[in-house]
């Protein structure tokens, strides 16, 4: 099993819980959708499984590494080696170049490749602004740009929070079929966050989150 | 006050009455100094020369002058001296002091000046033969008493006269010795009253060649004053008729002390007592802020004298350190004449 | 309506009290340091123009004897002509190890001094009598009264406050026997009122000069330069300030963009709140600025006391060691405060009136941009080029300061650009991501850093200049210490006489004798000092030329040329090959020129025959003796006992080095002080443009984070990005800091003083200087390092939150 949420709880500071004995499994190479309403807790439950925080209960496996007990520089590690992430708000690193961008998580997991760069960079249609700032890049360009830096690593697992969500409908479609592509051709597993039905049924799998308990 | 203002004041015999107080002391004793003796025999000329030995002592001329246009003229020289100790050292820390005040008083205009100096280094001093006295340029200097050249200069005027005694020296009181109050307080005094003057006044308008009279006061004292005396009047006159007349008040507030000289035609002088003469003040003028007469009626019933004194301008004001007036006055009544007259402490 | 916004507008500072506290402390350190100098300053003019009311001096033409002392008796024949004038008499005395000046004026016809009037408008006024007449009475100051109590031979003391406390005022009969000079008179007082005819002076006196008061040594002067040296540092600290209220000012607008949107959509005209916040700036100002002048009052009293020294060793200026408070200058230090931070704000405010009303760009925008940067690189260029043509063509201590202030600004505009060169250059060599990214990210925090970067900058060029020159002058001066004091003794006799009998007696027991003999005379570029020598090896192999003719010292021994001062040839512009002019009818050709520090006044050396012709009659009442060291102190107790010489008149070369040196170090403590404070403040103008950036950094950190960069190794890259970024500025610095220490020794001292230092580097400072810089930039840092390292993770999650 790649990813195991098992009765996982989590309160936002001020105590209210967000997330309640929240379960759930996703294999190798599989594709889930994670659909909800505003404020359901899928966001936080995708940032709970890409490690970036902690949680209150119950525990979540990740490769075979149970989260709970690391600390920051624990998941910090995870983050780097064993997942990727894909942002709605895009979240380049605006310092650096669209090819400083593309390979930056791949360096610093330890496993980047030029030859899958170059490919990546090709097939994601960025060749010609390797050498652009994100700030120059279109909405669409962009999220291209954190595909590629996400799938450089070669992950084992993708995560992706509404990548879609600040695109027009052309781009939009055009972003997700890159994403897909990708994922099936690395053999990844992807978990997307979507409130979009229609994004959701193309995905292997489908779970909706309310009140922060699984339906 | 400063060291000057200070000095200006030791070197006068009479202050102003705000000072009358602290002078008391200068008055009570002689500390050291010497003091005049009735019966003094005069010694010339010795005696033209400096006391060191007396507190104060002074050479003081005054002129009556004429322009060739007929314009009148006064003039004043004087060299006082003040000694802070009865000694003379030959160095800056000489304890005797100098004054010199000239002024020129024309109908309308009063110009004075004033110098100080301290004796021991030769800017100033006297010498009695040949006679010299001097305070930096101003001079009063001749083979003797009777034949002097005279010269003062100031910012805006100066002069250079010549003078040549007429007359004996005239000695006042008994016989030089002469009394300044009640208490018995005096002075050595003595005058040249006829002096020939002629030479030139240098004014801002001009050089104006002058003739006229002089007359030269000599005095040294060591405590001439009474505590209660606040200022004096002093008359020097001379009439149509070759009589002059010295006269003064010193105002006290223990009434007033009256003194004359009587001197007629020949020279000859007459000592006249306390209370001979009257002085009674007609006309004040508005001078540097004070009410000074500058309209006297001057009576002397033994001589049938009773004449108006009146200043040729109210304006001779000594606004020097210690303030006086002091200018030309003519005279007329029972006398007709010319003369100077003295306030202080106005 | 007006009283809601003010609330609204205020209640931003209730939850950001540390905002207002650097804000405030911006403006105070900015006020405060400006006004201590300004106060200084002040201070030490107030105390020149005293000292020069309260001795009458350089109002009155005077009359001098080029070739020394008047006679007594040339005072008379001036009098006896009629020139109303008033002598002078004074002199160096030494009391208790203090050497002061004993001004003996002839009380009776000098200007009626302060002092004087004073002492008689006391309770117990003194008798004239007593100070005319011998012994007389002294008048001093209240402070150096003690002292002078204390001596048994010295006539009675007054006490005055009108009076220098380094001056002893007497009659001129007491002065000429306490400086054993009777019948000598130094300097005649023309006094203003003169008769109306005068005899010219070159029929009574012909030997006299008159000199009128601007040539007159004028304190004022001398000093101007040290204390222009000080202006600069006052404004310089002043500017440094200003770049932390710019950047905090710029953070306050930027977060209440939000609240003033609001407002306008409320119905609040942008005209009414750009008002309200310049009352709001004003205020502000007005509170940072009195904290400010509390702050430069006790920093203004720290310092003065080693100011004050400094003055009175270095130039003899008479200056007390204490603050008065002075309503104009509380005044002017609150208007410096409140048209500093209106100056610093005005950018701020003025996109604050231009901001659109429904929507406007992000935090970010705030910041300048890359075109910004060439244009304001292109500005500098211009400034430093503007600078040297104006020093080129003008000359002169203001142009030379015009050239300091076009390098100082000139470069700190070009920093940006500069530093933006290196860096790119620097990310070239990164490998790994992370470098990549670190080196990346500072060139992209640049913009927000550059104000307070230049700040530090400015400060580290200061504090390499200023010490530079100061140490240049400390090492030149020991060195020229060493050549110039190269007697093991030096001892003044009482009178000729006795000085025949000191030399007499001290020639079979000692290498060699060396009469000096000096005379003061005058110059048209002011007072010269005449020296008389004798030849010996001791001159020839120690007296340090900095340009010469052949044959020097024969022609020079020989009485047929003179060596004169740096001073001297800079201020007069002659140079070997000149001649000399000392009167109207004595010239002598110019050997050499030698240095000579600390000195204001010209010098010239001349053999001892010369001086003899020049001036006869001088006295030779000082030698230096050559002896071996070992012996000198022994030979100094013996020589004061054996002819009663006061302690004083007896020095041993060692100790008068360290009197020397010891004048030195007060000048380092105030430089080192100042030096300290400026980059004590540019640290402040790093943390809070860093504070400042903060709000900006989360988004650009946040996707490091995410990617897998744990928050105690994203605060230990904020803490070394600051470090390298303070570096990178220290290595601009240092050839700034030499350029500047290049125009100090070259340009402004020989402008200011007349003489031109070598340049002597010192590394070893540099680096002492680097880590403090490093440290002051970690400390900057350390603070958001700390907020990252405990930045709760849901902040960092925010920045990936779908709605924005």
């Amino acid at each position: 099993m790649l990813l195991s949420i098992d009765k996982v709880q989590k309160s936002y500071p001020g105590g209210r819980p967000v997330l309640r004995d929240v379960s759930l499994t996703l294999d190798h190479g599989q594709t889930l959708a994670l659909t909800g309403e505003s404020g359901s807790g899928k966001s936080t439950l995708l940032h709970l499984a890409a490690a970036l925080d902690s949680f209150d209960g119950g525990e979540i496996t990740l490769d075979g590494t149970p989260l709970s007990p690391l600390d920051d520089a624990g998941r910090a590690v995870l983050r780097r080696r064993s997942v990727s992430l894909v942002f709605q708000q895009f979240n380049l690193i605006p310092s650096l170049t669209v090819d400083q961008n593309l390979s930056f998580h791949a360096r610093l997991a330890g496993n980047y490749d030029p030859t899958w760069g170059s490919h990546l960079a090709e097939r994601l249609g960025l060749s010609d602004l390797l050498g652009s700032f994100p700030e120059t890049l279109s909405g669409g360009q962009q999220q291209r740009v954190a595909i590629g830096r996400a799938m450089a690593a070669r992950p084992k697992l993708l995560l992706a929070d509404e990548p879609t969500g600040n695109l027009d409908e052309t781009a939009s479609a055009n972003v997700l079929d890159l994403m897909l592509s990708l994922v099936v051709d690395t053999g990844a597993a992807l978990l997307l966050v979507t409130h979009s039905q229609e994004i959701a049924a193309r995905l292997d799998r489908r779970v909706h989150l309310a009140g922060g308990h699984i339906q | 006050m400063n060291v000057r203002t200070l000095l200006v004041v030791l070197l006068f015999l009479f202050p102003v009455a705000s000072w009358a107080q602290g002078y008391a002391d200068l008055g009570g004793s002689a500390e050291g100094f010497d003091v005049p003796q009735r019966g003094y025999q005069f010694d010339f000329p010795k005696d033209h020369g400096p006391h060191p030995s007396y507190r104060i002592e002074w050479w003081y001329l005054t002129a009556n002058l004429q322009g060739a246009d007929g314009r009148d003229y006064g003039i004043q020289w004087t060299l006082f001296r003040s000694a802070l100790k009865p000694a003379e050292t030959q160095s800056w820390q000489s304890p005797q002091l100098w004054m010199g005040h000239a002024a020129v008083t024309t109908p309308d205009t009063h110009y004075f000046a004033e110098r100080l100096s301290r004796g021991g280094i030769g800017q100033a001093g006297v010498t009695a033969q040949p006679f010299e006295a001097w305070i930096d340029e101003w001079r009063m200097a001749g083979l003797d008493f009777d034949a002097l050249t005279l010269s003062a200069n100031g910012a805006n005027f100066g002069y250079n006269l010549s003078l040549n005694a007429q007359d004996p020296l005239v000695f006042h009181g008994d016989a030089g010795y002469s009394v300044k109050s009640a208490d018995g307080q005096a002075s050595y005094y003595y005058s040249q009253p006829s002096y020939a003057v002629e030479g030139v006044l240098h004014l801002p308008e001009g050089d104006v060649a002058v003739t006229g009279e002089g007359w030269l006061d000599r005095e040294w004292s060591s405590q001439p004053l009474a505590s209660d005396q606040s200022g004096w009047d002093w008359f020097s006159l001379s009439f149509e008729d070759g009589t002059k007349l010295m006269a003064f008040r010193l105002r006290g507030g223990r009434g007033d002390f009256t003194s004359a000289t009587w001197i007629d035609a020949e020279g000859t002088a007459v000592a006249l007592p306390d209370g001979s003469a009257s002085f009674t003040s007609l006309e004040t003028a508005r001078v540097a802020g004070r009410d000074v007469p500058v309209q006297w009626r001057v009576t002397l019933p033994d001589r049938g004298v009773d004449v108006e004194v009146s200043a040729l301008t109210p304006n001779a004001w000594m606004a020097t350190r210690f303030e006086y007036w002091e200018g030309p006055v003519t005279v007329s009544g029972s006398h007709k004449g010319r003369g100077y007259l003295e306030m202080t402490g106005y | 309506m007006t009283a809601a916004i003010v609330q609204a507008l205020l209640s931003h500072w209730r939850t950001h009290r540390l905002l207002l506290a650097t804000l405030l402390i911006g403006i105070a350190l900015a006020t405060g340091l400006w006004s201590a100098v300004q106060a200084i300053n002040a201070e030490a003019r107030a105390s020149y123009a005293q000292a020069n009311a309260q001795l009458a001096l350089g109002q009155f033409d005077e009359l001098r004897d080029p070739a020394g002392d008047i006679p007594l008796s040339r005072y008379v024949d001036l009098r006896r002509a009629g020139w109303q004038v008033a002598a002078v008499l004074e002199g160096s005395y030494r009391v208790g190890g203090r050497n002061l000046r004993l001004m003996g004026v002839d009380m009776v016809a000098y200007p009626a001094l302060p002092a004087v009037i004073d002492a008689e408008q006391s309770t117990n006024p003194p008798d004239p009598a007593d100070i005319l007449t011998a012994p007389g009475r002294l008048l001093v100051s209240p402070d150096l009264a003690p002292l002078l109590r204390e001596q048994n031979a010295l006539p009675p003391i007054l006490t005055t406050t009108a009076l220098p406390s380094d001056v002893i005022l007497t009659d001129i009969g007491v002065a000429e026997t306490l400086l054993n000079k009777p019948g000598a008179i130094s300097r005649l007082v023309v006094l203003p009122d003169q008769p109306h005819v005068l005899p010219p002076l070159s029929e009574i006196a012909p030997e006299l000069e008159r000199v009128g008061p601007a040539s007159q040594i004028d304190t004022a002067q001398l000093t101007d330069s040290f204390h222009l040296n000080l202006s600069a540092f006052g404004l310089l600290s002043f500017a440094v300030g200003l770049f932390i209220v710019h950047g905090t000012v710029g953070l306050a607008f930027a977060q209440r963009r939000g609240m003033i949107r609001t407002l306008r959509a409320l119905g609040v005209s942008i005209r009414r709140l750009v008002w309200l916040i310049l009352a709001e700036l004003t205020l502000l100002a007005l509170i940072g600025g009195a904290l400010g002048l509390v702050l430069g009052f006790f920093l203004a009293g720290a310092l003065l006391p080693d100011v004050a020294a400094t003055l009175r060793g270095l130039y003899g200026a008479p200056v007390t060691g204490q603050m008065s408070l002075q309503p104009e200058w509380a005044l002017a230090g609150l208007a410096m405060a409140v048209f500093g931070t209106l100056l610093a704000s005005g950018h701020a405010l003025w996109r604050l009136s231009q901001l659109p009303l429904l929507a406007g760009p992000g935090l970010q925008a705030w910041r300048s941009s890359g075109s910004r940067r060439g244009f304001t690189g292109i500005a500098g260029f211009a400034l430093i080029v503007g600078g040297v043509v104006i020093y080129l063509s003008f000359g002169g201590l203001i142009a030379g300061f015009i050239l300091l202030g076009g390098l100082l600004t000139g470069a700190a505009l070009l920093l940006p650009l500069l530093l933006s060169f290196a860096i790119s250059q620097l990310a070239r060599t990164a490998q790994g991501p992370v470098a990549q990214w670190v080196w990346a990210d500072m060139r992209a925090q640049l913009p927000g850093l550059s104000l307070a970067l230049m700040a530090l900058l400015l400060a580290l060029a200061a504090n390499i200049g200023v010490g530079t020159m100061v140490s240049s002058f400390r090492l030149t001066f020991v060195g020229w210490l060493d050549q110039r004091l190269t007697s093991e003794l030096y001892v003044t006799a009482t009178d000729n006489q006795q000085g025949r009998e000191v030399s007499d007696w001290l020639r079979p027991q000692v290498d060699a004798i060396l009469p000096i003999r000096s005379v003061e005379l005058e110059h048209e570029t002011g007072p010269l000092f005449l020296y008389g020598v004798v030849d010996d090896p001791v001159y020839r192999q120690n007296w340090p030329l900095i340009a010469s003719a052949s044959d020097v010292w024969d022609k020079t021994m020989a009485g047929n040329a003179v060596l004169i001062n740096e001073q001297l040839a800079r201020r007069a512009n002659l140079w070997p090959g000149d001649d000399l002019q000392f009167s109207p009818a004595r010239a002598l050709k110019i050997a050499g020129v030698y240095s000579d520090y600390g000195n204001p006044t010209g010098q010239a050396i001349v053999s001892m025959q010369q001086l003899n012709l020049i001036s006869p009659g001088v006295e030779t009442r000082r030698f230096g003796i050559r002896m071996d060291p070992g012996r000198a102190a022994e030979m100094a107790q013996t020589l004061r006992t054996r002819f009663d010489l006061p302690r004083q008149a007896v020095v041993q070369q060692a100790a008068m080095k360290a009197q020397s040196l010891a004048i030195f170090e007060k000048t380092f403590v105030v430089t080192s002080a100042l030096n300290v404070l400026t980059l004590g403040v540019a640290g402040f103008a790093i943390l809070t443009s860093l504070l400042t950036l903060w709000t900006q950094r989360l988004p650009q950190i946040a996707p490091v984070w995410a990617l897998g960069l744990n928050r105690a190794q994203l605060s230990r890259l904020e803490l070394l990005r600051s470090v390298l970024l303070a570096a990178l500025t220290a290595c601009l610095a240092l050839p700034l800091g030499l350029v500047l220490a290049w125009v100090l020794l070259t340009v402004i001292n020989v402008q200011a003083f007349g003489w031109r230092l070598p340049m002597y580097v010192f590394p070893w400072d540099w680096i002492v200087l680097l880590l403090l810089t490093l440290l002051a930039a970690m400390i900057a840092a350390a603070l958001p390092a700390l907020r990252m390292l405990r930045l709760p993770p849901a902040d960092l999650l925010k920045v990936f939150a779908n709605e924005r």
